[in-house]
């Protein structure tokens, strides 16, 4: 019975064939977008939605993470929740956890890392130092207690990079005019994204400092700044270099071995002499 | 017509073999349902956390990975090359629905499988139009469609909007609002489309069909020349086509039910009060003469008993 109509494939059952197929392929691709719509919105990751220690950049770790839950259960400090549907911010059912709430303890052994079966957490992250979940910003000075000149510091205190990833600048207080300011400055290169140091802080409601996606809390420097004190050499290959200039008169550089005298001509004292052996057009002599 | 498809479902089946044989696989079914859910929710409930994770990964008493392959394929287009547990996990539970029927997921592990049911129960009671019915490989359609609209964004696609996950994560990890998915499903094949979701568009269903293509376990009507036309058997099967070429076929035709959409739920061999249907390998050769009689007559229309 079912094979009763491809035995007798008339013209008019091809063309309903080709029409159905054409419909089924017209509604696929309405759902499609829909669902493509959707698959790409997910990427945009709330800010303060931080992903587990060594999780793939954002667009990849959608690729990645099949929503298991195994980091949550095998994180021992109940940080990592997976995302609710209209509640959180993250994709659905994908892992992540609120510093504020909970933060990350930063395991040795790192077992949320160890537990996941895709590679969504990076199985090459052995050592959770170098861990990149986030950056701590001091995002507001004008209420952190140390900005403001006391002496809190405990966001420094409770850093488990302390010393490395926080520090306390001394600054001078210009309030006060004879009391310093001992700022706390994160440094990108040493902090993990734990947010230890936004659970700790001091004030209520919100903390003063928070942990930010790298890719929202740093800038980038352009390719050709030069920190002067760190790199003496003020040449950047390629695009600031030397003047290409001759040796002459309006240069600054007479004195130096093969100069030339005012008058243009060679100076004879000089050990070995000099004669360019080209001419420059419409000088008469050479130099310019 | 016979004029014992004027009985309810199923009355026959009771009357002729006592209620619990003619339920037995659907209550079995319910229990393994019941089964594969209770052990995830163990460890968040009970704190025994003999399974961790829930259907699309887990882990089972800390050894034994699995994987949802349909995720990890998902993965797999989107350009994600994942590490060595999802494989195993993925081979695993592919094999093993490779041999007892890829659908078996669909009948006795899928937590949607109760709540397309339930619609379907309540859409019986009410006596409702069986509404839009989309063609048969509608369903392969949406599984192609997922693919590429996963290797189009490289995501794993179908799970931003899976009412599978979203129920059996949201019962273990936390709900949100991922209910009113399983509530569109619900309401979708209550008013729009009888059996619409499991049997005409999941993709699930559609992969692990494909999946179970060449499984061992089958159901065959061996008996098929004592059915007595009371048609129940096509009134609970949740894809009745797969039941003609089996049932209505002539002696040199296969009696076992070789299809991939076949659920290998049972529901047959419970409510056919001659038994004709019973459970077996698609190697079992048992002869199975056609029904001599009513070779005269006008054949059924095959789902006369669908609305
Ligand atoms: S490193 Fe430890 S505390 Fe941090 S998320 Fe992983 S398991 Fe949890
Ligand atoms: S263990 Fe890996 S795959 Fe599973 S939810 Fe966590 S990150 Fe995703
Ligand atoms: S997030 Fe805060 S506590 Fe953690 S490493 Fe960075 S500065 Fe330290
Ligand atoms: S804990 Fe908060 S208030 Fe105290 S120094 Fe750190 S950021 Fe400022
Ligand atoms: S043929 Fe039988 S076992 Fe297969 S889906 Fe239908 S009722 Fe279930």
């Amino acid at each position: 019975m079912s094979a009763a109509p491809k035995r007798n494939a008339t013209p008019t059952s091809r063309r309903r064939f080709l029409q159905d197929a054409a419909r089924a392929a017209g509604a696929c691709a309405v759902a499609g977008m829909a669902l493509g719509k959707l698959a790409t919105d997910a990427r945009a990751l709330p800010a303060q939605a931080i992903r587990p220690p060594g999780a793939l950049p954002e667009e990849d770790f959608l690729a990645a993470c099949i929503r298991c839950g195994l980091c949550v259960r095998d994180c021992p400090y109940d940080t990592l929740k997976l995302a609710e549907l209209g509640i959180e911010g993250p994709a659905t059912g994908t892992p992540y956890f609120t510093a504020r709430d909970i933060p990350c303890e930063m395991c040795d052994d790192i077992p949320c890392v160890v537990a996941c079966p895709t590679g969504a957490l990076d199985h090459g992250l052995t050592n959770i130092d170098d861990a990149d979940m986030g950056l701590a910003v001091l995002i507001d000075e004008e209420h952190c207690l140390n900005a403001l000149g006391l002496r809190c510091d405990v966001c420094y205190r409770v850093c488990p990079v302390i010393d490395k990833a926080i520090t306390l600048e001394r600054r001078h207080n210009e309030r006060s005019g004879a009391h310093a300011i001992f700022m706390p400055i994160v440094h990108s290169d040493h902090c993990t994204g734990c947010g230890k140091c936004e659970k700790s802080c001091v004030l209520p409601g919100e903390a003063a400092i928070k942990v930010l996606p790298r890719r929202v809390a740093m800038a980038e420097a352009a390719d050709h700044y030069k920190l002067g004190w760190e790199d003496r050499n003020p040449m950047v290959d390629d695009i600031i270099d030397l003047p290409d200039r001759l040796p002459g008169p309006g240069t600054d550089n007479l004195a130096a071995p093969g100069g030339y005298l005012p008058d243009g001509m060679p100076d004879p004292s000089m050990d070995g002499g000099f004669t360019p052996s080209f001419e420059l057009p419409g000088t008469g002599g050479a130099g310019q | 017509m016979s004029e014992k498809t004027a009985l309810p479902v199923g009355q026959e089946a009771i009357r002729d073999k006592g209620w619990w044989m003619a339920h037995r696989f659907l209550i079995l079914r319910r229990v393994a349902q019941a089964f594969f859910l209770g052990l995830f929710l163990l460890g968040p409930w009970f704190g025994i956390w003999w399974v961790k994770g829930n259907l699309a990964g887990s882990l089972t008493f800390d050894v034994l990975p699995l994987t949802d392959p349909f995720v990890l394929v998902q993965g797999l287009v989107a350009q994600h090359w994942p590490e060595m547990t999802a494989i195993i996990g993925a081979l695993i539970v592919g094999v093993v629905y490779a041999l007892i029927g890829g659908r078996v997921y669909c009948s006795w592990v899928c937590p949607i499988n109760p709540v397309t049911d339930a619609a379907h129960w309540l859409h019986d009671r009410l006596g409702l139009a069986k509404g839009w019915q989309p063609k048969r490989g509608t369903r392969y359609w949406v599984l192609g469609m997922v693919l590429v609209v996963s290797a189009l964004t490289g995501t794993i696609a179908w799970e931003f909007v899976n009412p599978i996950s979203m129920l059996h994560r949201g019962l273990i990890f936390g709900m949100g609002f991922a209910w009113t998915f399983v509530l569109a499903v619900f309401l979708f094949d209550l008013v729009v489309s009888r059996r619409g979701w499991c049997g005409h568009l999941c993709p699930v269903g559609a992969f692990y069909g494909l999946l179970g293509h060449g499984s061992i376990l089958r159901v065959s009507a061996v008996k098929r020349s004592e059915c007595d036309d009371c048609m129940d058997c096509f009134a609970v099967c949740p894809e009745m086509h797969v039941i003609t070429p089996a049932l209505r076929g002539a002696d040199e035709d296969t009696p076992i039910i070789l299809s991939p959409d076949c659920s290998n739920c049972g529901r047959c061999v419970d409510v056919c009060a001659p038994d004709v249907f019973k459970f077996t390998t698609r190697f079992d050769t048992t002869p199975a003469p056609a029904r001599a009689v009513r070779r005269n007559k006008q054949r059924q229309p095959e789902a006369s008993r669908a609305a």
